[in-house]
């Protein structure tokens, strides 16, 4: 075992890469099933070994093939891309388990093998994002992810999937363009790929007007991919008429990831570098964050299809992610960090509920679940759950994130006052939207209530995963030591490079 | 001088905002792909064009050619890979465009939106 250990980063991309031609193969949609699910274990497996590495030792380098960098490529984790592995690997496999009850509503049998490659691609992706050092393999690795992320969504039954996958598809090629653009600006000035030697060699550069210019379309392409707004029109509905299962996967880790790669490269390549940088990004990113924050709120409350709803709700909770982040300080990256963390488990859990709400009610609108929380107790509960943890009440992971997003604003002298109003208005529209579906499926009564006797609880095959993803909300909520202590130690990291 | 003398930007930036502009205003899906392909393309050229040295040849190496000038071969590797990736895109976006005509029978974004918008109405 332990001869393994250094390669775990490499592992990490190298288990899915691998496993997805291998599901294809498979005779049965059962067996791709069980690889896929066998391969996005391991990599959970392998994560949670990195997290334990990385909090024995400090940053983990793996260079590619023995070839030192800044000549070869180097692969490396830090707490940053250790915690969130964690939400990337953990999503992808609770889907995973979920998947098959749910699969068999929306995906033709014969398809299946396919989608589940397509999903491994979307894996190995998504962690290569992660473990690289390189900002050109960041670029393949998210187009990778990207191309299976459209492929998933557009797997939905529903035939306007086909419209909200173009969009993604035009608007997602066009964000991951402008980062090459941005890239190709850098190599220019510094003739590096690898993002240390790139913070290093552009201190020797005399002209930083390109730098400027190719932060901006680094920024604004990870902006689009990342669904920040008002770049998020493609988001809410993608993550709509995809099937249940890649919402959950998607919602809980895909805009999260181009967050991280907005967030890492800003501060280790630019921030110590360009004069002023920590305002420009904060004056950028805080207007379009608090804008996020009320706006998506406001549609979420007037939105009666039930997916819709959440993917709104998404919206405004990267609203909350960047506006930890655009704060620019220790407390503020660590509030970002975690939110990242416990959005996902709160908004997996949400999706996972829908899913199993899905297999009873044909469609996931408000009108269609009048009362069915009393034929299915704890597929609601499961909602309830996590919506309490999407509004931040205490004892959910939910609050663990506002609270330190609360006490990062309050460093922030004139403008605390109104942030912290911005977050608990935000709060308090997330009760109302989420307290609407809650009290029609408990108290609904009159036209659409739910009276056929052919509604009944979800399977246990699908129940299971949806309530430890449950009771992760609950765990998170009352002993958040784990991501608490990563996120501080990547806030660390990334005020480090500050100028 | 120095402005025209920068000319092979010029046409990347040229491509690059033609491209841009089929994929905003164009609503016919197949043009909005090539608009995005074109955007690419200029891409493509910027990272080409960035690794030329004048008078610079292929990067081989032999104990005659030590004295050569050569271009940069590593942006030449790269937009390999972009365009690897930009094929990709384009021939999915396609796949996307047929079963978009198969379900809806036009290609014609307003139609697919007018048609879309109807079905929300009916479903509510």
């Amino acid at each position: 075992m332990s001869s393994w250990t250094p390669h775990l980063p490499a592992l990490q991309v190298v288990v899915p890469l691998m496993t997805a031609p291998l599901a294809v193969l498979m005779p049965d949609r059962r067996l791709s099933w069980a690889l896929a699910t066998a391969a996005s274990l391991c990599a959970l497996a392998i994560a949670i070994v990195l997290v334990g590495e990385v909090r024995d030792q400090g940053n983990i380098v793996y260079e590619m093939g023995l070839w030192a960098p800044p000549y070869g490529i180097a692969l490396g984790v830090d707490a940053m891309s250790a915690l969130l592995l964690l939400v990337v690997t953990g999503a992808s496999s609770f889907a995973l388990l979920a998947a098959p009850t749910s699969l068999s509503h929306e995906v033709g049998h014969e398809r299946q093998s396919y989608f589940y490659a397509a999903w491994l691609l979307a894996l190995a992706g998504l962690s290569g994002i992660l473990v690289t050092a390189d900002a050109f393999n960041i670029f393949v690795f998210m187009e990778i992810s990207s191309l299976s992320a459209y492929i998933l969504i557009a797997g939905g039954p529903d035939r306007r999937a086909l419209p909200a996958v173009f969009k993604y598809l035009v608007m997602g090629t066009i964000g991951a363009t402008f980062y090459l653009i941005g890239v190709g600006l850098v190599y220019m000035m510094t003739g590096t790929l690898n993002l240390a030697d790139m913070e290093l060699r552009l201190a020797d550069v005399g002209d930083v007007k390109p730098i400027l210019v190719a932060a901006g379309f680094i920024t604004v392409g990870l902006a689009l991919k990342a669904a920040i707004f008002p770049l998020h029109v493609w988001l809410p509905n993608a993550y709509t008429f995809a099937p249940n299962v890649v919402t959950v996967f998607l919602a809980a880790c895909a805009t999260k990831i181009s967050i991280y790669v907005l967030i890492r490269f800003d501060f280790f390549v630019f921030q110590g570098n360009l004069t002023a940088h920590d305002w420009q990004f904060s004056y950028f990113l805080m207007p379009l964050a608090v804008l996020g924050i009320l706006v998506a709120s406001t549609v979420a409350i007037f939105e009666s299809n039930l997916k819709r709803l959440l993917a709104w709700s998404s919206v405004a909770q990267i609203g909350y992610i960047m506006l930890g982040a655009s704060l620019v300080s220790a407390a503020g990256l660590t509030a970002s960090m975690l939110h990242m963390f416990n959005h996902a488990l709160a908004k997996g859990t949400a999706f996972l509920a829908l899913s199993c709400l899905a297999l009873s009610v044909s469609r996931l609108d408000i009108k269609n679940i009048g009362g069915v929380a009393r034929r299915m107790p704890w597929t609601m509960a499961a909602f309830v759950v996590g919506g309490l943890s999407l509004i931040g009440v205490p004892g959910t992971a939910g609050f663990i994130s506002k609270w330190y997003l609360i006490s990062a604003t309050l460093d922030m002298g004139n403008l605390a006052p109104a942030l912290i109003a911005v977050i608990l208005l935000g709060s308090v529209m997330a009760v109302v939207y989420v307290w609407r579906v809650v009290e029609i499926a408990y108290f609904g009564q009159g036209a659409g209530t739910i009276t056929d006797d052919y509604i009944q609880e979800a399977p246990l095959a699908i129940l299971i995963p949806t309530w430890i993803a449950v009771l992760l909300n609950i765990w998170f909520g009352l002993t958040p030591a784990l991501p608490v202590e990563l996120s501080t130690s990547a806030a660390e990291l990334l005020m480090e490079h500050l100028r | 001088m120095e402005f025209l003398g920068l000319y092979n930007y010029w046409i990347a930036v040229v491509l690059l905002m033609s491209g841009f502009y089929a994929v905003i205003a164009k609503r016919n899906l197949v043009k909005k792909l090539i608009g995005l392909s074109l955007f690419q393309a200029a891409v493509f050229l910027l990272y080409i064009t960035m690794g030329k040295v004048e008078g610079g040849t292929a990067p081989i190496f032999t104990s005659a050619s030590a004295e050569q000038i050569f271009s940069n071969p590593l942006p030449q590797v790269l937009i390999l890979t972009a365009i690897v990736v930009g094929i990709s895109t384009t021939a999915l976006g396609l796949a996307i465009v047929v079963r978009t005509k198969e379900e809806y029978s036009t290609i014609e974004e307003d139609e697919i939106q007018q048609m879309d918008c109807q079905e929300n109405v009916a479903s509510e």
